[in-house]
């Protein structure tokens, strides 16, 4: 979320310029009137975001807090349990399973997507006619690629005797399809998030757009080849971008659902491997209505991811370059 | 080219590597093509296999690698708009349409208005809750869905629309309420302050001056609004449990669960079905869509 940062501190930086710039010259002892009232509107204007804000996160937050501590099932008052629901989680091997799931799907697929989708834009940036369709075509994929439809083509694809299959056994390779093999559903479901590459290249292209050619001249003028280049020149100067999606696609990441819902038909199987995170929790909560552990399970990944974001920010200092007027 | 270097092998230096150059240009240009139509390729073979499976007999899908259909046939979009479980085809259609331009009218209104305050409005707490509002971006949702869950339900609402689209009333979706800031902060300040010596309010610069400005804006948030909103799965699967109340992601799961293996054709006819505005919208606004993620990332 570099560019978030950014943009704060720009606005902080420009809400101070303004609060100089209209209110000390122009008026004298209409100020605070003309304060007050933009608090009023402030208020105002914010107040569905705000309504929502207490509602439907911040106060679910707390009852889901709560809730992790007790046990509940709809039907009857919660019954306060301490940390049972954390312990009994720890030691729940479908728990430690869909989180080691989630983890090589995190791990491996996060990386893949965003290099596929740092090749391509590095592919693209070159002028050639056609660019701006290819970019728009190559982004499709990301705007269908959770629904319910494109899982049941994925399904189809790889099932026994699928294309997947019948390609394997073109090549002499042992036949079956991916879907009912404990070992090929992972390299499936991290295919369908690789071929959802197009959003993360389509920023990866806004960014080196921005990165003056001066900069490539000078290094091409001191001698530097097209690797050094990019090592060099682009890898710093897209840093910020970077960050940005690696961000945003870990923690899209964390909460892939639907697609293995459909492609597992709604099990989570064969032998839990595509029992994601969110896809355990779900049933925990919503099939056998064990709220109390479910609501355990949302806070551990909370805290997981709070913790990712937190590290990945804190490392940023070292690697994420930042030009010009922010840093 | 050739020719000038191979008749004139002693020209100018300079002749030389022009050849060179352009020649040297051709081939990188082939290396393009060839490259980025490898990756078109992959990119759209499942959507085409989709659509082309939809015209074949139904045993004939799976396995078959070919994408033209030997045999054509309309028989699978026949027992698609057959509906499922006595309900029709167009009830689903219906209930989708019902929640996605819910949606749009709701995050239009609310995050136009809540951004306005946090572009336009100087007022004490704007900073944090600004950043509350970022914050909301990262946190993963599911540790509301089950409050959020409970609270619906002790209301009586589930198997109503009412859990699904109050949120995108309330601005929840911090995702639009930031693309609209990001759009209002690139908007001329001379605009409100000449509309204030015209005596406009807040109201009336943010409605007459700034909301109409706003189009590219309101444009690009509807078209996403709608199409998550019509690929959205989890939600109507939490809430929408009575089969005349399902939109089409969840209809499509009821029969893909209902038909099996048995009928993939008429899955495949209704896999298409419920993609067509999807794609009828990627074809119009295609600029718009890849414009906003594109300044999703980069602006500020």
């Amino acid at each position: 979320m570099s560019a978030t940062t950014t943009e704060r501190g720009r606005a902080a930086g420009r809400g101070g310029v303004r609060g100089t710039a209209t209110s000390s010259p122009a008026r004298g002892g209409g100020k605070p009137q003309r304060d007050r009232a933009d608090v009023k509107a402030g208020y105002a204007f914010l107040s569905p975001w705000l309504l929502g804000f207490v509602l439907l996160t911040a106060g679910p937050m707390l009852m889901s807090l709560y809730l992790a501590f007790t046990d509940y099932n709809l039907f009857r008052a919660p019954q306060f349990v301490g940390i049972d629901n954390f312990t009994a989680l720890f030691a729940d091997p479908r728990f430690l399973k869909s989180a080691q799931v989630t983890a090589v799907y995190v791990l491996v697929g996060v990386p893949v997507k965003l290099a596929a989708a740092l090749a391509v834009a590095l592919l693209l940036n070159a002028k050639h006619r056609g660019q701006g369709a290819y970019r728009s075509m190559f982004y499709a994929p990301s705007l269908i690629g959770a629904s319910v439809s494109v899982a049941i083509v994925w399904r189809a694809m790889f099932i026994d005797d699928g294309i997947a299959d019948q390609v394997q056994q073109f090549f002499g390779l042992p036949a079956g399809g991916w879907v009912g093999d404990p070992n090929m559903t992972m390299p499936m479901m991290i295919l369908l998030a690789v071929w959802q590459f197009g959003a993360p290249m389509v920023i990866f292209l806004a960014g080196l757009k921005q990165i003056p050619a001066e900069l490539h001249e000078a290094a091409a003028v001191d001698g530097a080849g097209p690797i050094r280049r990019f090592v060099s020149v682009t890898l710093p100067m897209l840093s910020p971008v970077l960050f940005f999606n690696l961000l945003l696609e870990t923690i899209g990441a964390f909460q892939v659902f639907s697609s293995a819902f459909i492609i597992s038909g709604g099990t989570g199987g064969p032998a839990d491997s595509t029992l994601f995170y969110t896809f355990y929790l779900y049933l925990k909560g919503f099939t056998e209505f064990r709220m109390g552990y479910a609501s355990a399970m949302a806070w551990v990944l909370v805290l997981v991811v709070g913790i990712i974001t937190a590290v990945l920010f804190r490392t940023s200092r070292a690697w994420v370059h930042y030009t010009g007027d922010v840093r | 080219m050739t020719t000038a270097t191979t008749t004139a092998p002693r020209t100018t230096v300079s002749t030389t590597t022009s050849a060179t150059a352009t020649r040297r240009k051709r081939v990188r240009s082939v290396v393009f093509h060839v490259l980025v139509i490898a990756v078109a390729v992959v990119i759209l073979y499942p959507g085409v296999w989709m659509v082309m499976s939809s015209f074949k007999p139904s045993g004939d899908i799976v396995g078959n690698v070919n994408l033209w259909p030997e045999t054509w046939t309309l028989d699978n979009y026949a027992s698609a708009f057959a509906g499922i479980g006595g309900v029709s085809f167009w009830t689903f259609v219906l209930n989708s349409l019902i929640l996605a331009v819910g949606s749009v009218v709701g995050i239009v209104l609310s995050a136009t208005v809540s951004a306005y305050a946090f572009a336009r409005i100087s007022f004490p707490g704007r900073g944090v809750y600004f950043a509350v509002m970022i914050g909301t971006m990262l946190l993963p949702f599911h540790v509301v869905i089950i409050p959020q869950y409970i609270l619906f339900n002790s209301m009586g609402l589930v198997n109503t629309f009412l859990p699904l689209l109050a949120p995108k009333f309330l601005a929840t979706e911090a995702f639009f309420v930031f693309l609209m800031v990001q759009f209002l902060r690139g908007l001329p300040r001379e605009l409100d302050e000449a509309a204030r010596i015209d005596g406009c309010g807040h109201w009336g610069i943010f409605r007459l001056v700034l909301l109409p400005l706003m189009r590219p804006a309101v444009i690009t948030s509807s078209i996403f609004a709608f199409i998550w909103s019509w690929n959205d799965f989890l939600g109507p699967l939490l809430y929408l449990k009575r089969p005349d109340t399902y939109p089409l992601p969840i209809a499509l799961r009821l029969y893909v669960d209902q038909t099996s293996v048995s009928d993939y054709g008429a899955q495949m006819a209704m896999a298409v079905l419920a993609l067509v505005p999807v794609l009828l919208f990627f074809v119009v606004f295609q600029r718009y869509l890849v414009d906003g993620v594109a300044t999703q990332g980069l602006k500020g």
